[in-house]
Formats: C-alpha cells, sequence, structure tokens
C-alpha cells in the first residue's frame, strides 16, 4: 500500500473542501472497498478524508412522505430499519443479499454505491484494463467473462456494477445528494448516477471530483410486493450473476431493474408495461440489443427464468 | 507493509505527494506531515480501548486494525486468512459489532471498544461460546476459530436486537434461532477443514436451545 495521510473533518463542507484542495485525496467511508484496492495498489491515494464524523449516519422522513437515508448509515442499519422493512422491502432484500454481516456491518451507503467492479482484470495489476489504466486494453473481451457484463457495455470494458444495493434503489427511483467543495448542492436520478463506459470505463459515475454524497432519498412508498431475487455462485456471500428487483402490484403491473448484467442496473422503463404479460415479455424488450460474450450469454435466459421466478413469488 | 516497492516512484507520484504535504500543514485536524515528499510512513496517535483497557500507539496510517492488534498489541489469536474481506478470520467486536479487522484502518478507530478473542475469555475463564466451541468440537486446525466465535457472540446479539437476514422469512416479524438463520449470518466465517455443522451445534448450544 502506498503511504498516505489522513484526516477526520466533522462537517460535510469541510470534508469536500479538504478532498478538492488536496491532490490525489479520497474520502474513506467504510473502507471496505477503498482499503481492499489500495492494497493491490489498484488505487493509490496520498491523503484520505475520513467521513465517518460528519453525522450524515439517520435515516429521517421527507416531506413528500419519502424516507432520507444518510450517506454513512451503515447497511445493516438501512436494512433494520423498520421503516425500510414496511415500505421499501425490496432495499431491505438487496442489502441482506449482499456481502456478509461483518461487512454490511461497516459498508455505508454512499461506499455500496461508489464500490468498483470485480471484473478478474481489474483486480490483476498484471493485465490490461482500460478502467485501471486507460488506454491499456480490455483483458476480458476474450477472456473470462462470465461474470461481466451483457448489455450497456462497450468495446472499451464489459465489466458490471457488482452490487445489490444500487439494484433496488433503481427499481425505487432513488435521489442522490451531493455537496461539492464550495458548499453547492444537487441531486442527481439513481438512473443517471452510474455511467456506461463508452471509451471512458475509467469515469464511473456523474460525481465530479471532490463531489461529497450526503444522502440518498427514496419517494414515498409504491406498495405492491417487493422481491429482490439473486442468483449465484453459492448460497450466501458471493456478488450476482443476475439479480432482480421487482415491486409488484395485485394487478400485475410493476417495476423491474436487473443487477449483474450491466455497468449499472439495468431497467427499460418501456419493458414495464408487459409485466402482466410475463416474463419474456419483459426481457425480450430489457435485452433488446445485448452483446453477451461467449461465456455470458447464459445470463439472458437465466434473467428470464429469474423474473419469472419473481413474477411467481409475488403472485403466491 | 513498507516493501521496496514502496520506494519506487515515479515522478508523477512524487509531485502529488510533496502537494499533499504542503497541503497538510494548513490541515485544522489529523495527520501532521512529518516527511516531506517521498512515500514515506506518515505516522499518527490512536487511542483504543481493546479488551477493556486503553492502549495507546502511534502507528503508521496504513496499519489495519488487525495488524494493530496483532502486531503491535501481540494480540496474536485474530488471524489474518486473506487480508481482504473474504474469509473472516480476523472477525472482532468493535463499538459493540462485529468487522473484518483487516478492512479498516486502526487510525480510524479513535476512542473505539475492541473485542478480540482474547477479550471474550481466557483458558480458566471461557466464554459460553469458546466453551461450546471446545465441547462440539467446532474446529480442526483452529485457524478460523478466534474470528467464527467472535462472529458467533454477534451473530446471537444480532438476532436478539432484531436484525433481519436473507433467510428472514417475514422482514416484518422478529428473526428466531434456527440452523438456517445461524448459517446465513455466518456466512462471512470461511471454514477451510469444514467444522461448519459442528459450528452450527455450538452456536445452537448457545442459544439456549437444544442442538
Ligand atoms: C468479500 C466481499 C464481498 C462482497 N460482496 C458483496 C455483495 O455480494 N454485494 C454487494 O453489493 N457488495 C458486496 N461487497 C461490496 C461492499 O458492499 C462494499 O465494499 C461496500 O458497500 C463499500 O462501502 P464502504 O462504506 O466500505 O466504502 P469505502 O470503501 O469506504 O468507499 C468506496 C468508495 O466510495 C467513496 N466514498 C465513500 N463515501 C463517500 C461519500 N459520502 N461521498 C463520495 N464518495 C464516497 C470512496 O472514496 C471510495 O472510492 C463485498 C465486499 C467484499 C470485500
Ligand atoms: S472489462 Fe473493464 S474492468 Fe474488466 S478488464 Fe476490461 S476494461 Fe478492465
Ligand atoms: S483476514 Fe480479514 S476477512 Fe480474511
Ligand atoms: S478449523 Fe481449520 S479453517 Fe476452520
Amino acid at each position: 500500500m502506498k503511504s498516505f495521510t489522513y484526516e477526520r473533518p466533522g462537517s460535510p463542507a469541510e470534508a469536500a473542501a479538504a478532498v478538492a484542495r488536496t491532490p490525489n485525496a479520497k474520502f474513506i467511508a467504510g473502507g471496505t472497498n477503498l482499503l481492499d484496492l489500495m492494497k493491490l495498489q489498484i488505487e493509490t491515494p496520498a491523503h484520505l478524508v475520513d467521513v465517518n464524523a460528519l453525522g450524515l449516519d439517520t435515516i429521517e422522513p421527507t416531506p413528500e412522505g419519502g424516507l432520507r437515508v444518510g450517506a454513512l448509515v451503515r447497511n445493516t442499519d438501512l436494512a433494520a430499519d423498520a421503516r425500510v422493512r414496511k415500505d421499501y422491502g425490496v432495499l431491505s432484500r438487496a442489502l441482506l443479499a449482499g456481502a456478509s454481516g461483518q461487512l454490511r456491518n461497516k459498508a455505508t451507503t454512499a461506499g455500496n454505491l461508489l464500490q468498483r467492479t470485480r471484473c478478474p482484470y481489474f483486480y490483476d495489476t498484471a493485465q490490461a484494463c482500460n478502467k485501471r489504466q486507460p488506454g491499456s486494453g480490455c483483458s476480458a473481451l476474450d477472456g473470462i467473462s462470465r461474470q461481466l457484463a451483457v448489455i450497456g457495455a462497450s468495446e472499451a470494458c464489459i465489466a458490471t456494477h457488482p452490487g445489490d444495493m444500487a439494484v433496488a434503489m433503481r427499481v425505487l427511483d432513488a435521489t442522490v445528494e451531493t455537496v461539492d467543495a464550495k458548499g453547492a448542492t444537487r441531486k442527481i436520478a439513481i438512473a443517471d448516477f452510474h455511467r456506461l463506459p463508452g471509451d471512458t470505463p475509467q469515469i464511473e459515475t456523474a460525481l465530479k471530483p471532490g463531489e461529497l454524497i450526503t444522502a440518498v432519498t427514496l419517494p414515498k412508498p409504491l406498495g405492491g410486493t417487493h422481491i429482490y431475487r439473486k442468483v449465484r455462485d453459492r448460497a450466501s456471500y458471493a456478488y450476482a450473476l443476475v439479480s432482480v428487483a421487482a415491486v409488484v402490484q395485485p394487478d400485475g403491473s410493476g417495476r423491474v431493474a436487473f443487477g449483474g448484467v450491466a455497468p449499472k442496473p439495468w431497467r427499460v422503463e418501456a419493458a414495464e408495461t408487459d409485466m402482466a404479460r410475463g416474463a419474456k415479455a419483459v426481457t425480450d424488450k430489457v435485452f433488446a440489443g445485448a452483446k453477451p460474450t461467449h461465456e455470458n450469454a447464459y445470463k439472458l435466459k437465466l434473467a428470464e427464468r429469474t423474473l419469472t421466478a419473481a413474477i411467481t413469488e409475488a403472485r403466491a | 507493509m513498507t516493501g521496496p516497492g514502496d520506494f519506487d516512484l515515479n515522478r508523477r507520484e512524487l509531485v502529488a505527494g510533496g502537494s499533499a504535504a504542503a497541503a497538510l500543514t494548513s490541515l485544522p485536524r489529523g495527520a501532521h506531515a512529518e516527511t516531506t515528499s517521498m512515500d514515506r510512513p506518515t505516522r499518527m496517535k490512536v487511542s483504543l480501548t481493546v479488551n477493556g483497557q486503553r492502549r495507546d500507539l502511534e502507528l503508521d496510517t496504513r496499519t489495519s486494525l488487525l495488524d494493530a492488534a496483532r502486531e503491535h498489541l501481540h494480540l496474536t489469536g485474530s488471524k489474518k486468512g486473506c487480508d481482504h474481506g473474504q474469509c473472516g478470520a480476523c472477525t472482532m467486536i468493535v463499538d459493540g459489532r462485529r468487522i473484518n479487522a483487516c478492512l479498516t484502518l486502526a487510525v480510524m478507530h479513535q476512542g473505539a471498544e475492541i473485542t478480540t478473542i482474547e477479550g471474550l475469555g481466557q483458558p480458566d475463564t471461557l466464554h459460553p461460546m469458546q466453551a461450546a466451541f471446545v465441547k462440539h468440537d467446532g474446529y480442526q486446525c483452529g485457524y478460523c476459530t478466534p474470528g467464527q466465535i467472535c462472529s458467533g457472540v454477534a451473530v446471537l446479539a444480532e438476532i436478539k436486537a432484531g436484525i433481519p437476514s436473507h433467510v428472514t422469512a417475514d422482514l416484518n416479524a422478529a428473526s428466531q434461532v434456527t440452523e438456517a438463520e445461524i448459517r446465513e449470518r455466518m456466512s462471512g466465517n470461511i471454514c477451510r477443514c469444514g467444522a461448519y455443522s459442528n459450528i452450527v451445534e455450538a452456536i445452537t448450544e448457545v442459544a439456549g436451545r437444544p442442538a
């Protein structure tokens, strides 16, 4: 690990300013992704700004009838919150399907959204990877791509956003709130938060350098049956091959987002009008234009079957 | 942690490191930049309460909580299996919650209350979970065991506190101490020897239900 200096400011504005004024500085929250990558020298910050003392760890009701989730709320606490369990079950379920009890106790709402890909070549510093080292090439294109994206990717990068929480946030239409070094705040719809790779796969989100996430807001509850179904190589403590976050209403209409298939949580609203007609009608539209590799074409069938299972579960 | 590679600086890092140190002179709180431009360790003071005792340390900022315990406090019960959050051998209870001590920095825990396996119980004063692991043979080589035991203690506390899990059928009801719940909640602790069924028996016994 490269050596770094460290500070722990007491307010969001100070934290944003600290990252802005220090070259090669990064925020650190739970540290469960950043430190992992620092040990491998995939991330090499010279200065860490610890955001754990910013007071951003509460969940408050919003005037619109939703919830405002502080950026530092731990995954365990968000999943266990009585309001989230009752009104946003898909979010509780997605969180509980991710990582392990120990990791969820540390992992934060903002850090989870910003977790980086698990592409094996991104982790192997001896391999070409455009995301880790722009311009070096993509080893995954004709390498081991079983876990990687089938849609939304590019010739430069076929990595997925590996997380679960963001898939639920996408189906709920959450909003990411930020503050920058000048104190300016903005709101980013979750749909626009994660970027597609294009020819700059190293740029993964709409955040500007030094911009601090302060909260994620959830709109008022949708009702319906909430389901998060995750298919993985073992029953627990593994990333999704495919996951489905769905909110299904009693009349069969609903919303659905897919995880494990794209560089961002994948949702095509126009396909949701077909929800009542069953899974295939939906996935035909959601995955129109998909470009799987020979190793991950199975994900298309798996996505359809996982949605079938989710719809069946909702009707039961 | 200071391998030879740490001193191989390219120009870009040298420049970045230099200005990072310069910017630090104006910081209100936090690290003191004792070096100028090289990739030399930055040291910081941190006070932890470990197993009930206050410990004052001065550490390289890179020191994980796990290395602080093992290498600096000589509490070698917590194990380093993977150093990447993947095995659970380093599990400690920090401010009442189990975490992977390998994926957190010691300097991030100023003032924290830390319990390691040594603090749960000693050979003549075993914690009930330690005693149950002995009784049920919840190990073979024993490498994962300190992490398993710390995790097991925390799992029962989590169920009691009403924290749901992936296998909790009804999110709006309290979860029960079932074998499925224990197995799911313990999935962050890997055992290469495969002592899992005995581990589940030990935890079940401590939970107060017949195994
Ligand atoms: C073994 C293992 C298994 C895992 N399995 C899963 C899984 O199955 N599903 C899943 O979804 N996840 C999984 N994870 C990933 C885990 O969820 C993430 O590591 C975690 O959510 C990251 O949160 P953090 O607070 O620790 O982030 P950190 O590591 O602290 O930060 C991550 C990034 O976010 C930035 N950041 C943090 N806070 C802010 C902020 N407020 N504003 C701006 N930037 C910020 C940091 O600078 C850094 O770049 C796994 C991790 C491990 C190690
Ligand atoms: S898929 Fe993306 S992350 Fe993986 S090797 Fe290619 S460029 Fe790197
Ligand atoms: S050593 Fe920490 S999880 Fe493996
Ligand atoms: S007892 Fe050997 S790894 Fe668990």
